[in-house]
């Protein structure tokens, strides 16, 4: 069945099955294939997007219930020109190491941020408790959003913080 | 800008990262191809049992199936996963067939493979496909397994794949006169590296040119190609392995899967491109799993605390089949059970016992990290008996500067000698206690605070590094003046496109934006590649690039010296740009016709980076929770090329030996089911486990064996990180009496470990 949304601030229209789940259809049908799929029952959180602003598993939700949705991936995060505040933080943390879990810690840390840019550590852990990484032991995923949160206060721009469009 | 000798040892951001973070990582399962199909195994619910029949026909009748593969389609004789590490004769009759034949052994067993237009057609298929199997009595665990009363391999006679020996010394004569010796039994459980990527892989088949191109693949991707190369009667020319952005290996990616040769053989018989990508129920049914084993050991002292020797028994649950690298865990177990400690008679052996179960491979520090727990719990007994002080005890025995290198028991059969390289373990030890401010924290040893019961642990550690025999790399000055560089080893998510970068960079004296790229892992880069395992990366990689290096900057002299008519050790490359000669006369590199150089590194000796850990928990006994107060990790890696990267492994995989003192555990039942197929089930840790603690690198005491210098480093993390959780729990609950034998030490295990202690005062 068809079924339209946006992706990433461009309108789609993709044929499903009823059956294929968003992550599936963002990496394979639209070839965007910065969401990764760990699990597949909704407890890695490497499939994490934004729909509608919300972080959302994108392998717990259906194609089809995306329709009329606005949905980001890590993807509509990034710029071509730079890293977002976000990444460079990632990445002078050395938040990451073999990337896997990255854009699932990046959509989820960037919804976090937009909504509560003042949390604290404890809340940090707390939400990114529902996304997995076997490399890095989190340390400086945490710390990395700590340091991101600057970037998220109300007087600096969106468009600097979300890449390209946000 | 003069840039030499300044990038290594500086903390240089990943050039990997640029794209990992934009989400333009390419794994595997990213990549499609026209015409493509996919694959979904049917894998055996019975853990044991004879096939009797396979019925495919009304899989093979669903409209979008291309074929059903099983045992018949692939011909005579089913070829077999061979051993890559001890490939001794004794392994042979336990190898594992890459499709299962006549017999299942363990749940997830690969039966058929359906070819399909698409995953979900593919799936349903699996579903049509009728089984008939006679089940067999399940070996569930080793003690089942040992009694030899179901066999796994009928035609062995036995369930015990080999036993190894570890020996050092003369033991017997150092228990004659023992003053005190202390027998334990100690147990780790079965758990296992779980990368977040699942494997996958996508082969495709040209028939006109006969070739085979095959990407998926990881860490050690020369050894895959030739063994495919043997299994499918081609030339190895034929086949190309490709390395694309790899989502964790931790010692279990990588290594040759059943699906290694199903994938490939299924693209050349439907002559289309065929991709795989495991489920994560696959993942933890079918990746190796590892560390499930049981020792009873005895320990000998003096009175004041001199270790006179160790002596005893190991088993490991080796799982269904010996394949690839299973052996070495179970070696590791009897050659490092005396650790960093001066132990001078040692006489351990160890049986690799066969079971239901998944296949076991190394995991991160394998062997080790089950032998800390088993030493360093001794240890702590040992010292609680002997009224001695936890610390003192310790330093007492640690192996000094002095005795380096330092001879370590001997393993038979395959007989593999090894010593410890270089360090100051006591420099360590002092660290980590002054850091976690262990004179202060003493006093709250034992003590009910709040509810809670806090305990205190320290322990120490070594971890090997290095292995041989050989690394290559090729180093090639381009037209416009940038350097690629090409190298056998493996990147796995450790970050070895930067780490290799500034090794080249300072090697060839210019700036790292002048390398074109780091190349790594895929067979098409150099002639002989070796890969990524037991931490050699670094240290053999990262030799041969600077052996290339050298090579390449002498080709360009003796180039540069035909156009300036003199010697060519009287050009002198200046800043990567320019070959300068006597009198000031220049060409610039770009001018040279394009100069490549190969260059590589022998070894056949291992480093050993060393360190301690100490910990400060909270237990409650009411809950059986432990939580972590703090935690210090203090390593000390020899030189050291990147900080943030080092720091990076070490606290990565610290938190990954919490999740295996803690928490993880792939359970099984008594007919051989595993109980923990979902990360639902299997507890890995997570943002909100572990907050509290710190690691600290240092790079004090350079390796003899390299030319960097460097000791593989990453696993040190995780190796302790079971002894000294489980000492710190015992520590906390000495008032009780609790002594943990074995891991992980979850909520409902120390709440009946407290339960069974304070029943036991009751009744006393």
């Amino acid at each position: 069945m068809s079924v339209r949304f946006r992706v990433n601030g461009r309108e789609v229209e993709v044929d499903v099955e009823p059956r294929l789940t968003l992550a599936d259809c963002l990496r394979h049908h639209l070839r965007l294939t910065g969401t990764h799929v760990g699990c597949e029952h909704g407890v890695c959180g490497a499939c994490t997007v934004l729909v509608d602003g919300a972080a959302v598993r994108s392998c717990l939700m259906l194609a089809v219930q995306a329709e009329g949705a606005e949905v980001v991936t890590v993807e509509g995060l990034s710029s071509d020109a730079e890293l977002t505040p976000l990444q460079k933080s990632f990445r002078k943390h050395h938040a990451l190491q073999c990337g896997f879990c990255t854009p699932g810690m990046i959509t989820t840390a960037h919804a976090l941020l937009s909504e509560e840019p003042n949390c604290d550590a404890a809340r940090v852990r707390e939400v990114l408790s529902g996304n997995l990484c076997r490399c890095t032991g989190y340390i400086p995923i945490v710390e990395a959003v700590l340091e991101a949160r600057a970037a998220y206060q109300p007087n600096e721009r969106a468009s600097d913080r979300s890449g390209n469009r946000a | 800008m003069r840039t030499v000798n300044s990038l290594i040892g500086s903390p240089i951001e990943r050039l990997e990262d640029l794209r990992f973070l934009r989400g333009r990582g390419q794994y595997v399962d990213d990549l499609a191809r026209q015409d493509m199909l996919h694959a979904a195994i049917l894998r055996s619910s019975v853990a044991h049992g004879r096939i009797r029949a396979i019925d495919v026909a009304s899989a093979r009748a669903l409209a979008g199936v291309h074929s059903v593969i099983t045992a018949k389609e692939i011909g005579n004789r089913v070829p077999r996963v061979p051993m890559r590490l001890q490939p001794l004769p004794d392994f042979e009759p336990f190898a594992q067939p890459v499709i299962a034949e006549s017999k299942v052994r363990y749940v997830g067993e690969a039966l058929a493979v359906v070819l399909a237009d698409t995953p979900a057609i593919a799936e349903d298929a699996l579903g049509l496909i009728e089984i008939d199997i006679e089940p067999l009595p399940p070996v569930a665990d080793r003690q089942a397994s040992a009694k030899d009363a179901s066999l796994l391999f009928e035609e062995a006679g036995t369930n015990r794949a080999i036993t190894f020996r570890a020996v050092r010394g003369d033991v017997a004569a150092a228990f004659a006169g023992a003053p005190y010796v202390r027998r334990e039994r100690l147990r780790t459980q079965r758990h296992m590296a779980l990368p977040l990527e699942p494997r996958g892989l996508l082969a495709e088949w040209d028939a006109t040119r006969g070739r085979l191109t095959i990407y998926g693949g990881a860490k050690v991707l020369f050894f895959n190609r030739r063994t495919l190369a043997k299994q499918l009667g081609v030339p190895e020319s034929a086949i190309d392995i490709v390395e694309n952005d790899v989502g964790g290996g931790f010692g279990a990616r990588g290594e040759f899967y059943p699906e290694d040769f199903l994938i490939p053989f299924a693209a050349r018989l439907a002559g289309r491109p065929v991709k795989w990508t495991e489920d994560r129920r696959e993942h933890l049914m079918c990746m190796n799993h590892a560390r499930e084993a049981e020792c009873d050991v005895e320990i000998a002292c003096t009175r004041d605390g001199t270790i006179l020797g160790l002596r005893g028994h190991a088993y490991v649950d080796v799982g269904a089949y010996m394949r690839t690298n299973g052996a070495v865990g179970a070696r590791n177990v009897a050659q490092f059970m005396s650790g960093p400690y001066r132990i001078p008679h040692i006489d351990i052996d160890v049986a690799l016992q066969l079971t239901n179960k998944t296949p076991v491979g190394t995991y991160r520090g394998p062997g080790r990290f089950e032998t800390d727990f088993f030493r360093e719990r001794l240890l702590d007994m040992v010292a609680q008996d002997l009224g001695l002080d936890r610390v003192e005890f310790r330093r007492r025995n640690l192996v000094s500067q002095q005795e380096m290198p330092y001879q370590i028991a001997t393993i038979t059969p395959f007989e593999s000698k090894d010593e410890l390289d270089s360090g100051d373990y006591h420099a360590t030890l002092d660290r980590c206690l002054e850091e976690i401010k262990w004179s202060e924290k003493s006093k709250l040893a034992g003590k009910l605070i709040d509810g809670r019961y806090h305990g205190l642990a320290v322990g120490c550690f070594i971890e090997g590094g290095a292995a041989g025999p050989k690394e290559s790399a090729r180093i090639v000055l381009e037209p416009d003046g940038g350097y690629s560089v090409y190298v056998g080893s493996s990147a796995i998510g450790q970050g070895l496109e930067t780490v290799f970068a500034q090794i080249a960079a300072d090697a060839l004296e210019v700036t790292i934006d002048r390398l074109r790229g780091v190349f790594h892992g895929s067979t098409f880069y150099v002639d002989d590649g070796y890969g990524a395992y037991h931490s050699r990366s670094v240290v053999m990689g990262g030799s041969a690039i600077l052996d290339a290096a050298t090579k390449l900057r002498e080709a360009i002299r003796v180039q540069a010296a035909e156009r300036l008519n003199c010697e060519p050790a009287e050009v002198e490359i200046v800043e990567g740009v320019k070959a300068v000669g006597p009198g000031g006369k220049a060409v610039a590199l770009t001018e040279l016709s394009s100069i490549s150089a190969e260059g590589a590194f022998l070894n056949k000796k291992h480093t050993y980076t060393y360190g301690a850990h100490a910990a400060h928990v909270a237990v409650d006994p009411k809950l059986g929770h432990v939580e972590l107060l703090d935690y210090v990790l203090v390593a000390d890696c020899g030189r050291i090329i990147n900080p943030l990267t080092v720091h990076g492994q070490a606290v990565g995989s610290l938190v990954q030996g919490l999740g295996g003192a803690m928490m993880e555990h792939l359970a099984y039942d008594q007919e051989g089911q595993l109980l923990t197929g979902s990360l639902a089930d299997y507890l890995i840790p997570t943002a909100s486990d572990f907050p509290n603690l710190r690691a600290i690198v240092l790079e004090n005491h350079p390796s003899p064996i390299n030319p960097l210098g460097a000791k593989g480093a990453g696993e040190g993390g995780i190796i302790a990180a079971g002894g000294v959780m489980a000492n710190a729990v015992a520590n906390a609950l000495s008032a009780l009496g609790v002594q943990p034998r074995e891991l992980p030490l979850t909520p409902t295990r120390i709440w009946e470990l407290v339960q069974a202690a304070q029943s036991n005062k009751k009744s006393a």
